[in-house]
């Protein structure tokens, strides 16, 4: 149930985009046609489901204070806390390069739908932003982190598919010239944003 | 070889603020501005524009991230391979950003607990990579801190901007103080709860409350880019 309540939170209540605006650059970048946006989706939902997990163990096994202690008890005292960031990201770019060449070696096909997204992931701030929110929110298991990081490339997915398809669409309307292309993509997520928020308190 | 050659030929010295250098901190503000024009960085300058003091902080760090991070990879440009330059770029951005974090921790405490998370995310804050691989990489160190110091400040413009906006209406203060009177159960200068509403508040008015709310950023910063394409013409996409 816990696995359930976290899950639905992450993707509407506590929304990458709506709630935080995490990955926006790539969402407005990539949101012209619904098909990139969907490849584009699935890869964050994929790159999320990984790295959260390990930087889960990264935290709570080496970065933490007092988590080295499994290593010696003389490590008990140790905090190095100061270092995640720059842990977090060494460990997502490594694993985003990894990811992209096991994809291609072993599924072709995918790689080619997937493939030339994965590097614009590293510097995706949602992956960050997901590292840093688990680091923040303190999960108790390994299975809750992962829990949290698919829920939050589903939530991401959901919104650039939506926006995706909004824009197809709103290519035929006569919207004010200044306002065209990235002003009113703004102002339409703005609205999305407010209906998203009336998801806020939904407990399960 | 080339490379060499070129170095030889004697380059006739260039004054520190030319016509060129002085564009590369004016464009930003306006006609490339990061935010409204290039789409850079827009996660963090939504996020915390809720009061102008997180946002001029934040504008100060991604100001000194984006010019330091210029400056290095610009130095470092020839010796960077280029297959791996976007960890090596990452890891210098990295670096800076924990002096940031560090330093925020312990001079404005308060700040850098509001700011949360997105003083980490500056690491991945588009404006930063963008500008090291669209400039940085191909440009001297001068120049090379000039573009930084003027992204950083067509960004914190428009940050400043938006969390105007927001403070006044949402929450009818700036930089903190009150602009329209007390609110009933507001916190007095003598540490008191205020029991009656002055000000404005007496005659009835009341904060938009929607204005401290996530959407309204997003809202509010299509209302610029709308004012400014709407007198710069030539930013409207077709």
């Amino acid at each position: 149930m816990e696995y359930v309540n976290i899950f639905v939170k992450a993707i509407f209540i506590e929304n990458m985009i709506f709630a935080y605006f995490l990955g926006m650059c790539s969402y407005l970048a990539v949101s012209k046609t619904v098909k990139t946006g969907v490849g584009l989706g699935a890869a964050v939902i994929f790159v999320l489901g990984i790295t959260v997990p390990v930087n889960y163990l990264m935290e709570n096994y080496v970065l933490k204070e007092g988590a080295l202690s499994w290593l010696s008890p003389q490590f008990a005292t140790m905090d190095l806390s100061f270092l995640s960031f720059i842990m977090f990201i060494a460990i997502i770019a490594a694993l985003v390069q990894l990811v992209e060449m096991a994809v291609e070696k072993f599924a072709p096909a995918l790689y080619a739908s997937l493939g030339i997204f994965l590097p614009l992931i590293a510097v995706n701030c949602s992956i960050l932003g997901g590292a840093l929110f688990m680091q923040e929110r303190q999960y108790a298991t390994v299975g809750e982190a992962t829990v949290f990081g698919l829920g939050s490339g589903v939530g991401w997915f959901l919104a650039i598919v939506a926006i995706a398809a909004i824009r197809e669409k709103i290519r035929y309307s006569s919207v004010p010239k200044p306002l065209r292309g990235l002003g009113i993509t703004f102002i339409i997520t703005g609205l999305m944003g407010i209906a998203f928020m009336s998801f806020m308190g939904i407990e399960l | 070889m080339s490379a060499v050659a070129a170095e030889k030929v004697k380059e006739p010295k260039e004054p520190l603020f030319s016509k060129k250098n002085k564009a590369l901190i004016s464009n930003p503000l306006d006609d490339d501005n990061p935010i409204t024009v290039q789409v850079l960085g827009i996660c963090s300058a939504l996020a915390i524009t809720v009061q102008v003091k997180q946002a001029f902080v934040m504008t100060l760090s991604v100001m000194f991230v984006t010019a330091a991070g210029n400056v290095i990879v610009s130095l470092m440009r020839n010796y960077i391979p280029n297959r791996i330059r976007i960890i090596v770029q990452l890891v210098i951005v990295a670096a800076l950003v924990i002096l940031v974090d560090q330093v925020l921790k312990a001079y404005v405490y308060d700040v850098s607990k509001a700011l949360s998370v997105f003083v980490g995310l500056i690491i991945t804050n588009c404006i930063i990579m963008g500008r090291l691989e669209a400039f940085a990489l191909a440009n001297k160190p001068w120049p090379a801190f000039l573009d930084g110091i003027g992204n950083g400040l067509g960004y914190g413009m428009i940050l400043i901007l938006v969390s105007v906006f927001r403070e006044i209406l949402g929450s009818g203060k700036i930089w903190g103080i009150n602009l329209f009177g007390n609110k009933v159960g507001a916190l007095l200068s003598d540490g008191s709860l205020a029991t009656e509403a002055t000000g404005l508040y007496a005659l009835g008015y009341v904060d938009n409350g929607l204005m401290i709310l996530p959407p309204m950023a997003l809202i509010t910063v299509g209302a610029i880019i709308w004012v400014q394409r709407a007198r710069n013409t030539k930013l409207i996409e077709a």
